[in-house]
């Protein structure tokens, strides 16, 4: 029997892998064909970084998200694992002692921050290196795990409108027309490129207004995220997050100012009150989402459960609603 | 019970409802504190197309709204941002912050007259976000506000009361008028302290939303609250240098 997936995007993806590693015959339908910019995750950072995360987000992030790392790397997905590296402007030196009070990590003087990223030689007294932490490109990610599965026999079909028979619903945002309590949370992002820049890890720039984060793509490009509004729009970016986050990225390193600006990006996540996932199933339909801001980080263990839960019958402990 | 254009509140905690790790802890919060008011930021959900999911949320809350018109820096953002807080809640009160400086998120006192003004005129009953000045409260109250809000520092600072003189000048000038502490609180005893110099009410988010447990934080600033209130209602007692044992002497053996 074929097993029907309904989306594309990060979660549809990583649930086609998980099932057809276990020797299921699997069909993806989605919107358009391909991987992208109707994805949320086009648009993601790629960051792996479950115990920066913890600093807001509950226990099972942190620990689910451990096995992404891991995952990826097996699913031929290029991970680099340099940590995460945490740092605060003169004045917000407090956003780091808070954020270190919360976060496990290495703490960093002036010089040891210079060793870790020597761009920023100068500019840090002190920083915080998440050493465990990794990171990824999503967008290549997204096209080689999607080469993989058609290598492996998934077929991929374009289709909108409801499925009627047996599937897992992996839509995200777009599965609002049947689960009332999800919700988009909008996120903006930036695409650069600092040829003159050579950060090697994704940095974190702690700001009691306007936080940042900068992930290196390779090749002098950065990604720069990520703002959070509490809105489903998925309109183009405003100027007020292109300037917050381009002067974040200045305050970061001045170099910035000379970057091309490659795209500007918005989309909104999938998310559920308390900002954590679910898996349900009502009827034939099982249910994978609200993933917010977590889509890489924690796709491969919503995958895993879910694909236990449909081989093995074991329950998925993100299950809180079962009407098989 | 406080009052506020005539409609009792039953707590005189307020919170904001942004920067919370997730809607469900803000709810928690909410729900541990019973804090009366909510306040809710129009301008940025809006401007982004659909904050209705949240707003939503929010209101399942339970509490009385307060819109608020943050992030507009000028009367005129602050006039429109209003209106729409009116259709999108149903509500004419608004709590009113036009910004002056963008570093300190320090209110203009121009704007915020001005918009008053306005909005006053149109019906709509202001919560104006303004600093401890005297003269700019008279103002306030002369284009229609009935109730002020000083704030105690700058947004999000936590730096507590920062002007303990100008906040007692501001009570004992305008006794009549319900006054806010609002902005700048990082910890309990600090709005103890504002409570207990006879203000009515404060409002507070960061300290909360940003406290390692926020729901706990929350309850311990309800408490702060009424402990302060307690303290204003009751009469506290005047320093004196002289120490007076409050268990006599007399009796006593201390010739032991």
């Amino acid at each position: 029997m074929t097993q029907d997936i309904i989306g594309g995007g990060v979660m549809g993806l990583a649930m086609a892998a998980e099932l057809t590693a276990r020797g299921r015959q699997v069909r993806v339908i989605d919107r358009q064909h391909g991987a992208g910019p109707h994805h949320c995750s086009w648009w993601a950072g790629g960051m792996l970084a479950p115990d920066c995360e913890g600093e807001t987000a509950e226990e099972p992030v942190v620990r689910l998200g451990r096995e992404a790392a891991d995952w990826w790397q097996a699913q031929g997905a290029q991970v680099m694992r340099r940590g995460t590296l945490v740092v605060a402007l003169g004045r917000d030196r407090a956003e780091l002692d808070r954020f270190a009070r919360r976060v496990p990590g290495r703490l960093l003087d002036a010089n040891a921050v210079a060793a870790l990223e020597p761009d920023l030689a100068g500019r840090f007294g002190r920083g915080l290196h998440v050493e465990t932490e990794a990171h990824l490109d999503p967008r290549a990610t997204l096209s080689g795990l999607r080469e993989r599965l058609v290598e492996r026999g998934v077929t991929f079909e374009t289709g909108e409108g409801r499925v009627m028979g047996p599937a897992i619903d992996c839509r995200g945002l777009a599965a609002r027309d049947v689960l009332a309590d999800l919700r988009g949370v909008r996120g903006e992002m930036l695409v650069l490129r600092a040829p003159e820049l050579a950060l090697t890890r994704p940095i974190r720039l702690l700001h009691p207004r306007y936080p940042l984060y900068v992930v290196p793509r390779g090749g002098g490009i950065y990604m720069l995220g990520a703002t959070q509004i509490e809105s489903a729009g998925r309109g183009p970016a405003t100027v007020r997050a292109a300037l917050e986050l381009l002067s974040a990225a200045y305050a970061l390193h001045p170099a910035f100012a000379e970057a091309e600006i490659l795209e500007i990006g918005a989309d909104a996540r999938p998310a559920f009150p308390d900002n954590l996932p679910r898996i349900r199933r009502r009827g034939g339909i099982i249910h994978v989402n609200g993933l917010f801001r977590h889509g890489f980080l924690l796709a491969p263990s919503m995958a895993r459960m879910a694909a236990d839960w449909i081989c093995d019958g074991i329950k998925p402990e993100v299950c809180d609603e079962d009407h098989g | 019970m406080v009052s506020f254009y005539g409609t009792p509140v039953a707590s005189r905690l307020m919170l904001g409802t942004a920067q919370y790790p997730s809607p469900k802890v803000l709810s928690e919060a909410f729900r541990r504190s019973g804090a009366g008011i909510a306040t809710v930021s129009v301008r940025r959900e809006a401007a982004a197309g659909e904050g209705a999911d949240f707003w939503a949320l929010v209101r399942k809350l339970g509490v009385r709204l307060l819109p608020n018109t943050a992030g507009c820096h000028s009367a005129r953002e602050a006039v429109t941002t209003a209106r729409m807080a009116r259709e999108l809640f149903s509500t004419d009160w608004i709590k009113l912050e036009v910004i002056g400086h963008a570093d300190t998120l320090q209110p203009d006192p121009w704007g915020l007259v001005e918009a008053a003004a306005i909005l006053c005129a149109e019906g709509f009953k202001v919560f104006p976000y303004t600093t401890e000045d005297l003269v700019l409260a008279e103002r306030l109250l002369d284009a229609g506000c009935e109730v002020l809000m000083p704030w105690g520092a700058p947004i999000g600072t936590g730096l507590g009361l920062a002007n303990r003189y100008g906040l007692r000048a501001l009570r004992a000038q305008f006794p009549d008028v319900p006054l806010v502490v609002d902005a700048g609180l990082g910890r309990p005893s600090q709005a103890a302290e504002a409570m207990e110099m006879g203000y009515d009410a404060v409002l507070l988010n960061t300290a909360v939303a940003k406290a390692d447990d926020p729901a706990a934080m929350a309850e311990g600033f309800a408490r702060a609250v009424e402990a302060g209130r307690l303290g204003f209602e009751a009469g506290a007692m005047e320093p004196r240098d002289m120490a007076a044992p409050s268990t006599p002497l007399i009796g006593k053996a201390f010739l032991a």
